[in-house]
């Protein structure tokens, strides 16, 4: 057993481990998603493997792209995804894995505004609002964490012995409304929702086909499993109350996304610059030692 | 592979001039009495993510183009499916002078379903019919590419400047001069 912790604190063997377990999580979680809310609405649902169906046909599909930059986008992403879950579990700078994390989305902007369609370039624009909005808080949070232990690293939060969630609750509840963006759940999903397959909220994925449209999907499961690994670090002392926390977030976003409905992009920034900022300001005044 | 296709396939919708009855029902599709997510079928709306393309109305002359370019930009394997009477032989639009009379004159067609309109049920009978042979498909192409061969779609050309906005400046140039 000591033997083995010891084998898992390996950094090499914790970023494979968390390549290939990440899409797996990510997958089981949009299942999971698309299950429950079809149930909240009534439906049956599809099975819960069914992303997972959805990645692989894909992988089968014809390849098909309107320029090469497109394919040198579409692995920006996925790669810069890859490279925020690795930095992330080996305890690396916060702000650089909140640096690569954007360009990760940039570089899926950049893929949908290369080509000449207005859906795309709509529904990038959109992303980028997306961005916007959510960037501040993130950088806020990693602040706090800075405040809290003294230092930028993600392996410091995970030394200390008091859960984050304790010293920073406000900055949580920040939190959630950035997940909530990040899965497209509404009333953020003004880009890249979940369910709306065919409004201009999905206009960013408008020009990837077949596998490369398959690489972006990976690469949102690996976000699904990010975000669902840094609500489990605000109580990383505790598995249990960890895997609750994450439960009753996830459960709350699914009943938020199905209860409203879809607002501008310019609300979203007005609202997340607002009520989340300040939730988050007011929580790095008393961190502020 | 090809059992994950036959779980997955995302429908687009194309409507060639259809009196909307196919839509709404097809639409009927989606909501919970029937539900046609339990398949995996996602209605999507970029013909470039989709399996199959569902056509309703009968075609005519001017958007035939449009029907060939929308089926020309889904990547293979695809499948057409044709939902009505309308795609299927022109139905009561037959006679029309501008219909064309099915899908079938200007892309191949895999199912037919008819009815004016055909039922929710038939309507995912199709479409679960469509995702076999879309099954088959999969499974007849080789599987072994030992060369990722790239397609590249050029996109259409830029209309040319009509010569609308011309005279719209000269006339308003006029305007200003008077």
């Amino acid at each position: 057993m000591e033997n083995m912790m010891k084998w898992l604190n390996d950094p090499v063997v914790r970023s494979v481990l968390a390549l290939i377990l990440a899409p797996v999580l990510g997958g089981i979680i949009m299942g999971l998603d698309r299950k429950i809310t079809a149930r909240m609405q009534g439906r049956m649902g599809p099975p819960l493997m069914q992303p997972f169906y959805d990645i692989i046909k894909l992988m089968g599909k014809e390849p098909f792209v309107l320029h090469r930059p497109q394919i040198l986008y579409t692995m920006l992403h996925l790669v810069f995804m890859m490279i925020t879950v690795v930095m992330l579990v080996t305890g690396q700078d916060l702000l650089m894995v909140l640096l690569i994390h954007a360009f990760s989305s940039i570089a899926l902007v950049l893929g949908g505004m290369s080509v000449r369609s207005p859906y795309s370039w709509i529904g990038s624009q959109r992303k980028i609002m997306q961005i916007l909005a959510y960037e501040p808080i993130l950088i806020l949070l990693i602040l706090g964490i800075r405040l809290r232990d003294g230092s930028f690293l993600g392996s410091a939060v995970l030394e200390s012995q008091e859960p984050l969630i304790y010293s920073m609750p406000l900055l949580f509840l920040a939190f959630v409304c950035v997940l909530a963006i990040e899965f497209g759940k509404s009333p953020f999903d003004v880009s890249s929702s979940h369910h709306a397959h065919q409004e201009i909220v999905r206009g960013v994925y408008q020009e990837y086909a077949g596998p490369f449209y398959c690489l972006t999907e990976i690469a949102h499961f690996y976000e699904l499993a990010l975000g669902f690994g840094l609500v489990m670090a605000f109580w990383h002392t505790n598995i249990l109350c960890g895997f609750l926390l994450e439960t009753v977030v996830f459960l709350f976003l699914l009943v938020v996304d199905n209860a409203f409905s879809r607002l501008t992009t310019g609300w979203m920034v007005r609202y997340m610059w607002t009520v989340p900022l300040s939730l988050a300001l007011a929580n790095l005044i008393w961190l502020w030692r | 592979m090809t059992k994950a296709t036959a779980k997955s396939p995302w429908v687009v919708h194309v409507n060639c001039n259809s009196c909307n009855g196919c839509d709404i029902e097809f639409l009927a599709c989606l909501t919970p009495m029937y539900d046609a997510e339990r398949f995996g079928v996602v209605h999507i709306g970029s013909p470039k993510h989709a399996d199959i393309m569902v056509v309703t109305g009968s075609v005519n002359h001017r958007n035939a183009r449009v029907l060939r370019n929308l089926y020309e930009q889904m990547p293979g394997p695809k499948v057409v499916v044709a939902m009505g009477i309308c795609p299927a032989t022109g139905g009561i639009f037959a006679d029309c002078y501008n219909v064309l009379g099915g899908v079938d004159k200007v892309i191949p067609v895999d199912v037919y379903v008819p009815g004016c309109p055909p039922r929710p049920e038939a309507m995912l009978d199709g479409i679960l019919e469509g995702a076999a042979i879309l099954a088959q498909k999969q499974q007849n192409t080789p599987t072994v590419k030992p060369v990722m061969k790239l397609k590249i779609v050029k996109p259409a050309p830029a209309p040319a400047p009509a010569e609308a906005p011309a005279a719209a400046g000269a006339t308003g140039e006029q305007a200003v001069a008077k």
